[in-house]
């Protein structure tokens, strides 16, 4: 029962942490900007204003798609550890290859959705967003590998306690952790990798076709997967540590990428995928090298 | 008027507070609209955020004048826009034609052919007026009276008529492939 309570408190804050921390990044960039930028309770008004408009819908793929895709993000949040073994949830399913898997549910439901409109555009971003997982998800895998390697299990929380024994895996394999914080700037959409979403270019991308309520839902969904990406990064690499402490650290990694996003223009497609597959993929194999050598800290 | 209902209020001053626009650039006041958004006026500290499709978007510009030929094009981006919409009409060309008033192919009235919540005057306005006249419709939207989309609705007939006597149709032709 109490898994039951941690699941829900794991979802409550994924919800009002990470749309805060959206507002609180606008605001970043505006600063950077030199404007004054919006309120950092922003992303909520925006959300439950598209909740409530009058939206169109194309057909019953299309609004399939829509709540698969929040489901597959929800369940996701649900099983993520939050810095120790006593706020993990599940402590028997939150292994690495559960949560990649899941998580790939709610990227294909959005897929399946989006097309499923119709729209050419939407088809375009589609087909944008899945090559570039092909880009970030190579090196991202193979830096994983070499930390499950190294640690014999995949299980998150049973990593996190490894770290507190052995130190931050930011320390033990420095360079695996720069590769996936690279991955983790293209997981989350930023901005040298935002080409899925281009609006200048292709119309949203994947959003072209949605109104309303379905674009509400989806920027929940996208809520909920920032928290994973994240949260998966900040346990995988910065070792455990109290509630408070994840959360600090949380806060830590998404400013970081917010900075290094709000200064750099955007990739063409082949240009992001040249460079995944070439430095970081380089650097992640020296990395599953090293780690095979047993040349860590 | 009538009465709305707790929710409606409610609902009315989200959307009051998160503006996002689909700016259809066919005239000069398109010029105005880089400083407004950009770090001098920064029109984002009102939730006002520029939208790359029409369904996201809550408020069209229309940025000046309006040709027979783009105004088939604005009716269709109207009518694809989700339902609570507002629409700006910018600059003089917008209220009675400007200084194309005498033109052929140029419309002058624009309230005749979608409804119009909030008029800037000027020709071009500059982004001062710009962010008042934001700020004059999150008022109005607040207080429940921009209701041109409900007024489209209710005289659907009347437009549909206006539409028809100045543009002969409103479908518009794929050029590339019929």
């Amino acid at each position: 029962m109490t898994a039951v309570y941690k699941a829900i408190l794991n979802l409550v804050i994924a919800f009002f942490f990470v749309i805060s921390l959206e507002g609180i990044a606008r605001k970043i960039t505006a600063r950077i900007q030199r404007r004054i930028g919006p309120p950092w309770y922003q992303n909520f008004i925006d959300i439950f204003k598209a909740l409530s408009k009058h939206p169109f819908s194309n057909g019953w793929i299309f609004d399939f798609g829509v709540l698969m895709a929040l489901g597959g993000a929800i369940a996701t949040a649900a099983i993520i550890p939050m810095g120790s073994t006593f706020w993990t949830p599940f402590p028997n399913t939150d292994n690495f290859f559960v949560i990649m898997y899941l998580f790939a549910v709610g990227s294909l439901g959005m897929a399946m959705g989006m097309v499923g409109s119709g729209s050419p555009w939407s088809a375009i971003g589609v087909s944008r967003a899945l090559t570039q997982m092909l880009g970030y998800e190579l090196p991202y895998l193979v830096v994983m590998s070499s930390v499950m390697y190294m640690y014999k299990t995949s299980s998150i929380h049973l990593l996190i306690e490894k770290q507190a024994t052995n130190g931050w895996n930011l320390y033990v394999m420095p360079i695996g952790a720069i590769v996936a914080f690279i991955s983790l700037i293209g997981m989350l959409g930023k901005k040298p990798f935002d080409i899925a979403v281009a609006p200048a270019e292709i119309a949203s991308g994947p959003m072209a076709e949605l109104s309303g309520k379905y674009m509400g839902l989806l920027q929940i969904m996208h809520a909920f997967s920032i928290f994973v990406e994240v949260g998966l990064f900040v346990d995988l690499f910065l070792g455990g540590g109290s509630l408070g402490w994840f959360l600090v650290k949380f806060i830590v990694v998404w400013v970081l990428a917010t900075l290094i996003s709000s200064v750099l223009p955007r990739f063409r497609i082949e240009q992001m995928l040249k460079f995944y597959w070439g430095v970081p993929l380089g650097l992640a194999f020296l990395n599953a090298l090293f780690v095979l050598l047993g040349w860590t800290f | 008027m009538k009465e709305r209902t707790m929710w409606e209020q409610i609902a009315d001053s989200l959307r009051s507070r998160s503006l996002w626009m689909l700016h259809y650039c066919t005239g000069c006041g398109a010029m105005e609209l880089p400083p407004t958004m950009t770090a001098r006026f920064d029109m984002e500290r009102f939730g006002v955020a520029p939208m790359a499709t029409p369904r996201q978007a809550d408020i069209m510009l229309i940025t000046g004048y309006l040709n027979t030929k783009t105004l088939r094009r604005v009716i269709y981006t109207y009518e694809q826009m989700a339902d609570p919409k507002y629409v700006i009409g910018f600059g003089s060309c917008t209220i009675n034609g400007g200084i194309y008033f005498d033109s052929y192919s140029t419309i002058n009235r624009l309230d005749y052919y979608i409804p119009v919540d909030v008029y800037i005057a000027g020709c071009m306005p500059r982004p001062e007026a710009i962010l008042e006249a934001f700020n004059y419709l999150m008022e109005k939207i607040r207080k429940g009276e921009a209701d041109g989309w409900k007024r489209y609705k209710e005289n659907y007939e009347w437009y549909k008529q206006n539409q028809i006597r100045s543009l002969g149709e409103v479908y518009v032709h794929d050029e590339f492939h019929e």
